[in-house]
């Protein structure tokens, strides 16, 4: 199994993220308890990766640990060679819900890690994402007044506008419904190929997971290794009723353990 | 035809005043003045200059005493629901202090000041103090982790996290602790002037009685007491409605 996850196709440069031999223990009641074991894994500038297993297996605990919000207990993460020590504004970690500022507007929000910008650059920075993340005309609006599917594109937005190399996202859409849901991963898709951020996305979604990414990450059951890479060689835009795209899907709910028959 | 919304209350209260008058016409004596005396004793004391100047004088002290207990215990309750070792230094204190009722003061406050008015601030003070102290700690352990990670996520310096981040997150919660405070300053200036000065609503109800048995200045100043309590509430609700501090309430 662990053959796979070392082998990085079309890797020539140094890659953008590694993780080596990364492991996290929770301490819950002063018993310690192994969440993530010996993970490794490296993902190359401008990758698209997802990342699932079933739930609870440590999914947000790797993205956490990886985005430096977490320690690790023993291994490492390096990103351009240097190792994480904590949370940084080059790399911004989108939560799945109530991660945008209440009390600040749409604009107040896209521009809050832009405060050192001069204020001219600041607004053409915040005109710009508003753009992007198709929030025109709601620039002056709280969150409260947002649906939910405007607030992930908010929060994905906030962290855009400070110019991370890597985006880490948890979840962001599912607490979305599904139809919103598809149309955000679309939106997503169109910023990453317009801007090349490197993408850690974890989902528990396998469809979204085939839709999305370059290589999808399989972790195990608690604690989490990895269980197997999956590279995703379908030319976007995907049909999601192509044979090799049934397969893949396939395959992976086979890894995750799940009958493709309900 | 649409009624007003003040319209049903107004009326009501019409109602009561109008069934006490009767009630006390039918049955005069020493139980009640009725409303009509006790307007009365209102235009009394505003025509001897004494209403204004005894408002005045407990609004004073209750801005001073809930002033200084709001610069005092909201940092300081910050500070110590942040740092959650010196919240469980400090708790076992506050909660021992916490029930004690500022009145059981009033002998502390009358010896270390006098009878006066830094003894009445003093004890609206004391009566502000822990209730902001608490709600200060506890809005910091409600602020949800995802705020406070996205603050992390952004690099700022920890002045501009305070200022950005802690701040917002727990004005909400501050303006219902303050709002709920400034009624407890009211009702603490009044006890306090029956007993600690002699000026102020407090002092008004004690003297009218003391001095010939006037109960239409008492329920005048009861009333008055009410009024002014209603208004103080509303300001402080009025603020709760402003769109940046009114998230907590939508959001839900």
């Amino acid at each position: 199994m662990s053959q796979t996850q070392e082998v990085v196709p079309g890797i020539k440069s140094a890659p953008k993220l590694q993780a080596e031999h990364l492991g996290v223990v929770y301490d819950r009641d002063g018993q310690s308890m192994p969440v993530l074991d010996d993970i490794n894994l490296q993902v190359s500038d401008g990758e698209f990766i997802c990342l699932v297993g079933p739930s609870g297996c440590g999914k947000s605990t790797l993205l956490n640990a990886m985005a430096g919000f977490l320690s690790p207990a023993s291994g490492s993460v390096a990103i351009d060679g240097e190792t994480v020590t904590g949370p940084d504004p080059r790399r911004i970690l989108v939560f799945q819900e109530r991660g945008v500022f209440p009390w600040l507007t749409v604009e107040g929000n896209i521009g809050f890690g832009l405060s050192k910008l001069p204020r001219a650059e600041r607004e053409q920075r915040i005109a710009h994402y508003v753009k992007t993340v198709r929030l025109e005309g709601f620039e002056n609006s709280y969150p409260s007044d947002l649906s939910g599917g405007m607030k992930q594109r908010l929060q994905v937005a906030r962290a855009l506008a400070v110019n991370p190399d890597i985006l880490f996202l948890d979840e962001p859409f599912g607490a979305l419904d599904s139809i919103t849901r598809v149309i955000m991963r679309g939106e997503l898709l169109r910023i990453w190929q317009a801007e090349r951020r490197t993408i850690l996305f974890v989902t528990h979604d396998i469809d979204e997971a085939v839709q999305l990414a370059d290589r999808v990450v399989v972790l195990s059951s608690r604690p989490a290794r990895i269980q197997d890479v999956l590279t995703i060689d379908i030319a976007h835009p995907r049909n999601i009723s192509s044979p090799r795209y049934l397969e893949l899907r396939d395959e992976l709910l086979k890894q995750i353990g799940l009958a493709y028959e309900i | 035809m649409r009624f007003p919304r003040w319209l049903r209350p107004a009326l009501f209260i019409a109602a009561l005043l109008a069934i006490w008058e009767i009630a006390v016409d039918f049955h005069p004596g020493q139980i009640l003045p009725g409303p009509v005396s006790v307007a009365g004793g209102i235009v009394d004391l505003l025509q001897h200059g004494l209403l204004l100047k005894y408002v005045v004088a407990s609004l004073f002290r209750v801005t001073w005493g809930f002033v200084l207990a709001a610069v005092l215990a909201i940092p300081i309750g910050l500070t110590l629901g942040w740092y959650r070792r010196g919240e469980m230094a400090f708790n076992p204190l506050v909660q021992i202090f916490r029930p004690i009722s500022p009145l059981a003061w009033i002998p502390i406050a009358i010896l270390w000041f006098g009878v006066g008015d830094l003894a009445a601030i003093f004890l609206i003070f004391v009566g502000c103090f822990f209730p902001l102290l608490l709600t200060a700690m506890s809005a910091v352990h409600n602020i949800p982790d995802v705020y406070i990670n996205a603050g992390r996520n952004f690099g700022l310096s920890p002045s501009a996290f305070v200022s950005r981040v802690l701040y917002p997150a727990v004005i909400p919660q501050l303006l219902v602790g303050l709002r709920i405070t400034l009624g407890v300053a009211w009702l603490v200036v009044v006890a306090a002037e029956m007993i600690s000065v002699n000026s102020g609503l407090g002092f008004l109800i004690v003297d009218a009685r003391n001095a010939g048995n006037r109960y239409d200045l008492v329920i005048a100043g009861m009333v008055i007491i009410g009024a002014i309590g209603l208004l103080l509430d509303i300001g402080m609700r009025s603020l709760e409605q402003i769109k940046s501090f009114r998230w907590r309430y939508s959001e839900g």
